[in-house]
């Protein structure tokens, strides 16, 4: 199967094709994907070099000059390098890009913390009107892109992975979709955790919500599922964990209920290897996943990670 | 009163003035007519630059093809307000706020709320790089007339953001882009070799100009630079003199 990453260049060359108005902002990471786009666009198509701070104040300068920029190097250098970038040259500006980042929460392992960036929805949290897409699929990222750059001036960020799921599902740039449907809790899945977590409640009395537009949160959704599946909440996050336990929490401020953060823990493994290997360490593998729903939905308070 | 009623009521009372008002619409802000050089460091170089040199009036603040003025300096931005008040951006009457609660007028600009003001400003180093990209997102567009200025300080030029935007904009070209470097002695590690020197080095086009001689700093705001972007040092009085 093709990634995430795979299907960017080609969409957002069609779209460089169809929108006057788009324009593609890079630093190096992926720019050899862009050969064709910057052929036909080379006004329109830029390459910065290894300059973060620039890569984003430069996508600034030109939405203020009435372009829709789509920013993209690594997570680790698109949001947690040039972040004051972030907040001032696009948030306090008032103008809008689209952020499309690659290497996620720890998408190449071997190449260590320095690549590694579980943080970004978390710091994104800390400013004002981001829509946060987390694709779980190739093809949710070819439709979740072409909502971002559609979406007027609007801060978007996304999130592709290396990490997908078997199957794309009909996601619409907003809702939550219900996966199945339980009485005894609800497990919000986002993104390329959402297998993991149909293995690990295999057999279990719980509905699966499905998430891939995290902010804004569908607090309606979420509502909605506990009506009958009782407000013993878990979030199953891609990147740290309890990231959206404040939403969720907010979501839920009126009724009695729980809510279980599972995610990427903050401290450094500071191991190689595999993705699934990490995944593993992180306490995301089925099993993992299952002993932890299963205690907490159970009544009891989750020891560990 | 909200800004926006503000500015309906005060737009009647919008009238121009020339440099010679200056000093007088700065103490509307300081509370005093005479003010030291740190405060007026920047004072000529914007004043020669919105009277002689940039094609954008209050009547023009969003036109596409308007040229652009983004103060990366934004602290100590009296001269600045002065400057946008003498040309009619914003009414006088504002400026005796500055800095309250009610005031559209921060001790750093914010572009959403002051007139004219193409860029919020404040934290150093962020007004090169978004100059930058106006400059790439016009030629994108095919306005190859508007020119792109923006103005930093010898001290903000210690901020890595700038050496990414200069050592970019060189080889990439950026003709439209200018950038006014108001020298006043205040880096704690002077520029090796100079600030000129800096950007020559990266492809750009540069003068060194006494930055209170009215004519000078025309002359160099106005020299022909084809195919590279220009920078004009500005030098003034020292800040610690």
């Amino acid at each position: 199967m093709d990634s995430m990453r795979d299907r960017f260049a080609p969409v957002v060359t069609r779209l460089l094709d169809e929108d006057p108005r788009v324009a593609v902002v890079l630093a190096e990471v992926g720019a050899d994907r862009f050969g064709e786009a910057l052929r036909r666009h080379p006004d329109r198509v830029v390459n910065v070099g290894i300059r973060e701070q620039l890569l984003v104040g430069a996508a600034s300068g030109m939405a203020l000059a009435g372009l829709r920029p789509v920013v993209h190097t690594f997570a680790s250098f698109l949001v947690e390098r040039p972040f004051e970038q972030v907040k001032l040259d696009l948030g306090h500006q008032d103008v809008g890009a689209v952020l499309v980042s690659a290497a996620a929460s720890f998408d190449w392992p071997a190449g260590g913390y320095t690549h590694m960036a579980p943080g970004d929805v978390a710091l994104l949290d800390t400013l004002d009107g981001w829509t946060v897409h987390v694709p779980g699929h190739p093809d949710e990222a070819e439709t979740l892109l072409r909502h971002a750059v559609a979406a007027g001036d609007d801060k978007v960020y996304v999130r592709l992975s290396l990490q997908s799921n078997a199957a794309g599902r009909p996601v619409d740039g907003q809702r939550f979709l219900t996966v199945r449907e339980g009485r005894a809790g609800v497990v919000v899945a986002v993104g390329p955790m959402l297998d993991a977590v149909l293995a690990a409640t295999e057999g279990l009395d719980v509905t699966v919500l499905y998430a891939t537009t995290v902010r804004p949160f569908d607090a309606d959704a979420l509502r909605r599922a506990t009506a009958t599946a009782g407000t013993d909440v878990v979030l199953v996050e891609p990147y740290l964990a309890g990231t959206s336990t404040a939403v969720a929490n907010d979501a839920l401020a009126d009724v009695p209920h729980r809510v279980l953060g599972l995610g990427v823990g903050k401290a450094e493994l500071r191991r190689y290897g595999q993705f699934d290997e990490h995944l593993a360490a992180h306490g995301l593998d089925p099993r993992s996943l299952r002993e932890r729903i299963t205690r907490f939905t159970a009544g009891a308070v989750p020891a560990g990670v | 009163m909200t800004i926006t009623e503000q500015r309906a009521q005060s737009a009647q009372s919008t009238q121009t003035y020339g440099y010679a008002d200056l000093p007088g619409l700065m103490g509307l802000m300081t509370g005093d007519e005479k003010h030291g050089p740190a405060a007026t460091s920047t004072l000529d170089v914007l004043w020669v630059l919105y009277d002689r040199v940039l094609r954008v009036g209050p009547e023009s603040a969003d036109d596409p093809g308007r040229d652009r003025f983004l103060l990366s300096k934004g602290h100590g931005p009296m001269a600045y307000y002065a400057v946008l008040a003498a040309k009619g951006f914003l009414p006088a009457d504002w400026l005796p706020g500055f800095g309250s609660y009610d005031s559209p007028l921060g001790h750093h600009p914010d572009r959403t709320l002051v007139p004219g003001a193409e860029i919020g400003s404040g934290s150093l180093g962020h007004g090169l790089p978004i100059a930058v990209g106006t400059a790439l997102g016009l030629r994108a567009q095919g306005l190859h007339d508007p020119a792109v200025w923006t103005l930093i300080g010898d001290a903000e030029l210690d901020e890595g953001s700038n050496h990414e935007a200069i050592a970019f904009a060189g080889p990439a070209g950026l003709d439209r882009l200018h950038t006014v470097v108001v020298d006043n002695s205040s880096a704690s590690y002077a520029r090796p070799g100079g600030i000129a020197a800096r950007f020559e080095a990266a492809g750009w086009s540069a003068r060194t100009v006494d930055g209170r001689d009215h004519e000078a700093l025309h002359a160099a705001f106005t020299a022909p630079h084809p195919g590279r972007p220009h920078v004009v040092v500005a030098r003034v009085e020292p800040k610690n003199a």
